[in-house]
């Protein structure tokens, strides 16, 4: 049978938040998704994954949407949606960076577990903005987690000196912690971005 | 199931896809990636992931003559857009999100970015949601967008066009896409139509049809989408 040609890939365009992420800009439509990954009786240890997106010249986009999806604290991703009402984990958040003072997705959610020894915890996140013809794909890692880090087979397939953009810093307090993430798009700090 | 073991997926085909820089497409240049992707043997793609969310879809979600009204119908020409999403071996993609946004028949946005000087239209969102049915087949009911001007260039005009939102069954398969409207001359100047591969343009171009329209009510457009897809049929366990 005759494979059928894939559908090309658009830009999301500047002004998608009244479409796929209303409420977080306070249009009159029910989001169908939020900037909160894990709520608050999800099991894990709550952090808040934050960051700018970066365009060549440096500066901060103020309309990028970003989409991450991750495994709950034990490791597995959510399976049914009766087990996201059970447990608060919805495992995929939509966030614009248009709302912020400072342009930055902000994202709740929980530090994931992993499925195996050579895996190391992270969060795939899918990036869109005006300009962007194609939509990336870059992961998200943990810079406390040096040592999963090491033994992490899609890590071990990035260049070595440019392992550093995918990991995000922790900051914050200890009672809530904060990751920061940079992505940019050009420069010397170029996000490490896959062809999946 | 959020993991099952997945058949292969095709590649992304970049013969199909806009590359990330388009000089024609002013904002691509500072905003496309430079370095080449980063290639993975893990099967990342093939990851099936699930994605929740419909449950909160509204009775009239799909139907954005009547999904913002206030006080009456939008303006504009009403139109029905419908079509199957499959996968590249002509399977349905069932149950699956399909997510639309456009501007108004006037040819203005309700973001509050637009400052384009055409009137809004208080009966009209442009914002719509269904899931695909057994056939992979969904159905929107809107209004024509109108055209629009955009700063990319001097006198240049957005063709009228409906952006989609897909995720379909795999991490791979998500796809955003803008459909067009057949026979439009503005496709012609458009450096984001102009940017997709030749050959691959034609594919983001609805067909009239008169079996969709009906009478007395509203022109049909037929918009057809192709996910990546297994290369084979999966086993069923």
């Amino acid at each position: 049978m005759t494979r059928l040609k894939q559908t090309p890939s658009q830009t999301v365009g500047p002004y998608f938040a009244y479409g796929l992420a209303p409420e977080q800009y306070n249009f009159e439509l029910k989001s169908l998704f939020s900037p909160t990954i894990a709520g608050p009786d999800a099991a894990g240890e709550h952090v808040t994954v934050l960051g700018n997106v970066y365009d060549g010249n440096g500066q901060p986009v103020s309309d990028a949407l970003i989409e991450m999806i991750q495994r709950n604290a034990d490791g597995r991703y959510v399976s049914t949606q009766q087990e996201v009402e059970d447990t608060g984990f919805r495992g995929f958040a939509r966030v614009g960076t248009g709302t912020d003072s400072k342009f930055r997705f902000i994202v709740e959610t929980v530090k994931p577990g992993v499925a195996g020894p050579n895996e190391a915890p992270h969060i795939d996140v899918i990036v869109l903005m005006r300009g962007m013809l194609v939509h990336a794909f870059t992961r998200i890692y943990f810079d406390d987690e040096a040592e999963a880090n090491a033994r992490d087979t899609v890590l071990a397939q990035v260049p070595a000196e440019r392992r550093a953009t995918l990991v995000a810093k922790r900051e914050g307090s200890a009672s809530r912690p904060v990751y920061r993430f940079e992505i940019h798009t050009q420069g010397p700090n170029e996000t490490v971005f896959f062809d999946v | 199931m959020s993991e099952t073991a997945a058949p292969f997926l095709d590649p992304r085909d970049w013969d199909a896809h806009p590359p990330y820089i388009h000089p024609g497409y002013k904002s691509s240049i500072l905003r496309g990636p430079t370095q080449p992707l980063v290639p993975l043997k893990e099967r990342l793609k093939d990851r099936r992931v699930a994605v929740y969310g419909a449950q909160n879809l509204g009775q009239l979600d799909h139907d954005l003559t009547r999904n913002a009204a206030k006080n009456g119908e939008p303006l504009g020409e009403r139109i029905i857009v419908t079509g199957r999403v499959l996968d590249e071996g002509g399977r349905p993609v069932r149950n699956t999100l399909v997510e639309i946004w456009q501007a108004n028949a006037a040819g203005r946005y309700v973001h509050k970015a637009d400052q384009h000087d055409a009137p809004l239209d208080q009966n009209f969102l442009g914002a719509g949601r269904c899931l695909t049915d057994e056939n992979g087949r969904y159905r929107f009911l809107t209004v024509k967008p109108g055209a629009y001007p955009w700063g990319n260039h001097l006198n240049a005009w957005r063709p009228n066009h409906i952006h989609f939102s897909l995720f379909g069954d795999y991490f791979g398969s998500r796809l955003v896409t803008q459909m067009y409207f057949p026979g439009d001359p503005l496709l012609a100047f458009d450096p984001i139509f102009q940017g997709t591969p030749e050959a691959a343009r034609e594919r983001l171009i609805s067909t009239f049809s008169m079996d969709v329209t009906e009478e007395g009510y509203a022109l049909g457009y037929v918009f057809d989408i192709v996910l990546r897809g297994p290369q084979q049929t999966p086993t069923e366990a």
